[in-house]
């Protein structure tokens, strides 16, 4: 019936066709940053989920030998109660990485729909919304977790909805940006024009095209969790006694650091929260660099 | 190293180049052999589709291939000079003193936060030329492009100044250092008809005083016509026709050209006359070389020699050259078969099916009103084309999103079969939402990238036809049938279509609640001739099928043509001339209409005499006293132009025009002047 288009289809389609998910993992693996990133975080991830069941000694319990120094019986030493280091280093990571990533996915869900409204509807919701954002962000996160922390009481949970709380503005600001270059696009017009109501153009038709901004943002979102819970619970309104969680022995033992002894006892849990937090950056950097093209 | 330039020494002369991109550690063949060359001060055109290398050639002239590209073999020698070995220091003076580029889009190639007076005199200083004298060189430059006030110019920002004169301020630029070798890439595609010719005017009239070779790459067959002496046809990466433009265009010798040619509607075909002619399949993808010719596989006239050996580029005439087994029989390359369709006749003496009745639209734009349509009376049959023609700024956009409740108009309504519609969409009811649809310009942005094609279509089918289930997948496979989607492609995303399928799938949407008028905005713009001449002929399948109205919109004004039943000129924001396709063409027409139409470059040339407007569009924010056009129109008539709005009469039987010079007169001058030709 019709030569012309009926050849145009039988033949094969642009060999460009790429299998974009296919290409992204391949992209993803190709990044040293990512991979890097990813052994890092993912040997804290095998010691959140192996605990103290696989370390040489357990990390809560003491013995008679006191801040031994490091690199003889006990690696990485041990300190004022006798406890190993080195176990309670590799057992540290627990109570960040529950908090961290919960605080994280609370943040990231409510600020994406925060942005996905404010981008969408523009207007008056947009700039409501955006000064009460601006107001928040004029406060620092500590002074803020401390003081609700202190008012209801501490607990994970508390921890978890400050920080995911504090950090929803932060990532509506982002979710917005990449909504506003969407929602001009013809295929939101298109949505429109078949009487799709906001809140199925919002979140079938805009969010899936923006994921690659949201996932680098959740990424970066980690790192700032980990700093905000390890900072929190050094000043003590994080993790509670007797985890062996890295900032917690930090402040245990920093005022042992005065005469220069015993640094181990600090170091080593310093080192652990610094690669952990460079891990997940170092992520976040890898996902961009593929991602945000 | 360096030859001494030999002042016989053509001003670019390529050689058998090669170029190829990595990707992913291969190498892919993206230029085969190419060879040609410019003498001084002439003029030589590049045509082909997307992906045919055009670009590649003139960024590998420059030496500014991507990172993965490179020349891997061939020479390329300016002035006698090969630029493949220069060094680097000796490239930039090349490029800063033997070369001018200029691009496409004058908005990016413009830094926005330097003023132009900055950005020319930099030109000038960078060769050692004091400030102060630069200044003025610059200003020297700016006149010769015909910038009336230069002063005013060199003190604005780029984004203060409209697309022809950012184009200038360019070409001023390029011009600068008199380049013995000018490079044009697309320099007017993105430019309104009416500036676009002002500004080829420009570049001829330079070309002549600067006695410049000039390379002009463009898709546009017209444009490369009006322009240059010679012209080189590129497909897949070689030169298949090479020649004088009259020869090229007029005895095409390469089966590729023919086919190019014949997918523009031109010299007034019509919808009725008959089917384009398409160039069926694919460009072959990049790197690809089968044994043989390169187009065999989408060549009518191939033979089985054509599949086995390689044809040379061979010499015909004199400086005519093409790369065919059979170019003495490019010619009979079959045409498409006229396949019997019965358009609907459109009925005049019932109620229309969609009426505009003076229909405004005012922005705010900081607080100033800008009206972007005033006072808009129209109506469309069933079953008609109504095409509506503007430059941009002209409403026609506006127009159609008050239409479709994208926009809500100002002031007056639009009746859809005697029930006046609500003017926001969310007021209307399901089924005046599916009696207007549309498809939009840019396939690319139209439809969801993370949506499949299924997907898209079952979504439009449920929300506009209330289909689900079993129905919903009886009538997908009937609606991609309908546009000659095969349907192996039902589960692809976008990015696994190209541009023609994508625009496909687009149309598919628009049908699936069987609309009783589809607006299509540009829906041909973004894509290549030879696919576009199988979207229009869809179009028109559709139609017949289906007795659809079409509201088209387009700046193709031969587009326009083929497929209107009627036409409305716009010009900001209201109504000049609406009348059956015949009498807006054939004329007497609105000054305005008569502009646009001499405006428009045609392979066939000649017939009618460049209008040359004077001035810039005026803007919608501060529209002129009288008639809106008065302030170009060459044929003001006097004070009651600046006074007065003439209004929009009937002039003769279907024919409004808004003109205070009466119809009769407006024949006599129109047709005294076309015999002056």
């Amino acid at each position: 019936m019709n030569a012309a288009a009926a050849a145009e289809s039988s033949l094969q389609p642009p060999s460009e066709a790429s299998v974009a998910r296919h290409e992204t993992l391949l992209a993803l693996a190709r990044s040293k940053t990512f991979v890097v990133g990813i052994l890092i975080v993912g040997f804290w991830i095998f010691w959140v989920i192996a605990g103290s069941s696989l370390t040489p000694h357990d990390p809560l319990a003491q013995s008679p030998s006191v801040l031994a120094r490091p690199f003889g019986h006990y690696w990485f030493g041990t300190d004022t109660l006798g406890r190993d280091v080195f176990s309670r280093v590799l057992a540290g990571a627990r109570g960040v990485m529950t908090v961290a990533p919960l605080a994280m996915l609370l943040g990231v869900t409510g600020g994406t729909v925060l942005g996905l409204i404010t981008g969408y509807y523009r207007g008056v919701v947009d700039e409501g919304i955006s000064r009460v954002i601006d107001a928040f962000l004029a406060l620092p996160l500590i002074v803020i977790a401390v003081t609700v922390i202190t008012a209801v009481g501490q607990s994970t949970v508390t921890l978890v909805i400050v920080i995911g709380v504090v950090f929803m503005p932060l990532v509506a600001r982002t979710v917005r940006a990449a909504v506003l270059a969407e929602r001009d696009l013809d295929y939101v017009q298109a949505a429109k024009l078949r009487g799709e109501h906001a809140p199925y153009i919002m979140f079938v038709e805009i969010l899936p095209n923006i994921m690659g901004p949201i996932i680098v943002e959740a990424t970066v979102r980690l790192g700032y969790a980990i700093f905000a819970v390890a900072g929190l619970t050094f000043l003590g309104f994080g993790v509670q006694p007797p985890s062996p969680d890295w900032a917690l022995q930090i402040s245990e033992n920093y005022s042992l650091l005065a005469g220069g002894s015993y640094w181990w006892t600090v170091l080593f849990p310093a080192l652990a929260v610094a690669s952990l937090i460079v891990g997940v950056n170092l992520i976040a950097d890898g996902l961009r660099q593929v991602l945000d093209t | 190293m360096t030859e001494s330039p030999a002042t016989s020494a053509a001003a670019l002369e390529i050689r058998d180049l090669d170029v190829v991109y990595e990707v992913r550690g291969i190498d892919r063949q993206v230029l085969r052999d190419v060879s040609f060359s410019i003498d001084r001060g002439e003029s030589y055109g590049l045509v082909g589709e997307s992906g045919c290398g055009k670009s590649t050639t003139a960024l590998a002239i420059v030496q500014y291939l991507p990172s993965n590209g490179r020349v891997r073999g061939g020479t390329i020698s300016i002035d006698g000079r090969d630029v493949v070995s220069l060094s680097s220091r000796e490239l930039r003076r090349m490029r800063a003193d033997a070369v001018g580029m200029v691009y496409q889009n004058p908005g990016a190639a413009l830094n926005p936060s330097i003023r132009i007076g900055k950005q020319v005199t930099e030109v000038f200083t960078t060769s050692g030329v004091r400030d102060s004298e630069a200044l003025a060189a610059a200003r020297d430059v700016l006149v010769r492009v015909q910038i009336a006030d230069p002063d005013s110019v060199l003190d604005r920002y780029p984004h203060q100044l409209s697309g022809g004169m950012q184009q200038r301020v360019l070409i001023a630029m390029a011009l600068a250092k008199s380049p013995s070798l000018l490079i044009l890439d697309e320099p007017t595609t993105g430019l309104d008809a009416t500036v676009e010719a002002e500004v080829l005017d420009l570049i001829d009239q330079l070309q002549e005083e600067f006695e410049t070779a000039v390379l002009f790459i463009s898709h546009n067959l017209g444009v490369i016509s009006k322009m240059c002496q010679r012209v080189g046809v590129l497909y897949a990466g070689q030169l298949v026709e090479e020649g004088p433009v009259e020869a090229v265009l007029h005895d095409p010798r390469h089966p590729y050209t023919v086919g190019l040619l014949r997918c523009i509607p031109r010299g007034g075909v019509r919808k009725d006359h008959g089917r384009l002619d398409t160039i069926p399949g694919f460009l072959p993808s990049v790197g690809d070389q089968p044994p043989g010719c390169i187009f065999a596989d989408r060549c009518a006239l191939a033979q089985e020699l054509c599949r086995t050996e390689e044809p040379l580029l061979t010499t015909i005439t004199h400086g005519h050259a093409s790369r065919c087994h059979f170019h003495e029989r490019a010619h009979e390359l079959p045409r498409e078969e006229a396949a019997e369709l019965e358009l609907p006749t459109v009925d005049r003496g019932v109620p229309p099916l969609v009426r505009f009745d003076d229909l405004g639209k005012v922005f705010r734009q900081r607080g100033q009103p800008v009206h972007a349509l005033s006072g808009v009376t129209a109506s469309i049959w069933p079953g008609e084309t109504l095409g509506l023609v503007g430059e941009s700024g002209s409403g026609k956009t506006t127009l159609a999103r008050s239409l479709l409740g994208i926009v809500v108009p100002t002031t007056g309504t639009v009746t859809l079969e005697d029930d006046e519609l609500a003017p926001g969409l969310a007021q209307r009811s399901r089924q005046e939402v599916r009696a207007l649809q549309i498809v939009f310009q840019n396939p690319d942005s139209a439809l969801n990238r993370r949506h499949t094609v299924s997907r898209i279509l079952r979504r439009s089918l449920k929300k506009l036809a209330g289909l689900t289930g079993k129905a919903a997948e009886q009538r997908l496979r009937e609606l991609m049938h309908s546009v000659r989607l095969a349907e192996r492609y039902v589960s692809s995303r976008p990015a696994q279509l190209s541009g023609g399928l994508k625009q496909r799938v687009a149309i598919a949407r628009a049908f699936a609640g069987e609309p009783l008028l589809v607006v299509c905005d540009e829906p041909t713009s973004a894509l290549d001739v030879s696919v576009q001449a199988a979207i229009l002929n869809l179009l028109v399948e559709l139609q017949a099928e289906r007795r659809v109205a079409y509201l088209f919109i387009s700046h193709d004004l031969g587009v326009v043509r083929y497929l209107s039943d009627r036409i409305a000129v716009m010009y900001l924001g209201k109504l000049m001339e609406l009348g059956s396709a015949e009498v807006v063409f054939g004329g007497p027409h609105h000054p305005y209409t008569e502009a646009l139409l001499s405006a428009v470059p045609t392979i066939d040339g000649g017939g009618r005499a460049r209008i040359k407007l004077m001035g810039e569009i005026p803007s919608a924010a501060d529209p002129p006293s009288g008639c809106p056009f008065q302030t170009r129109c060459h044929r003001k008539v006097g004070e009651i132009c600046d006074r007065e709005e003439p209004p929009l009469l009937e002039v003769e039987d279907g024919h409004q025009l808004r003109c205070h010079i009466p119809i009769e007169e407006l024949r006599r001058l129109q047709e005294r002047d076309a015999v002056g030709v």
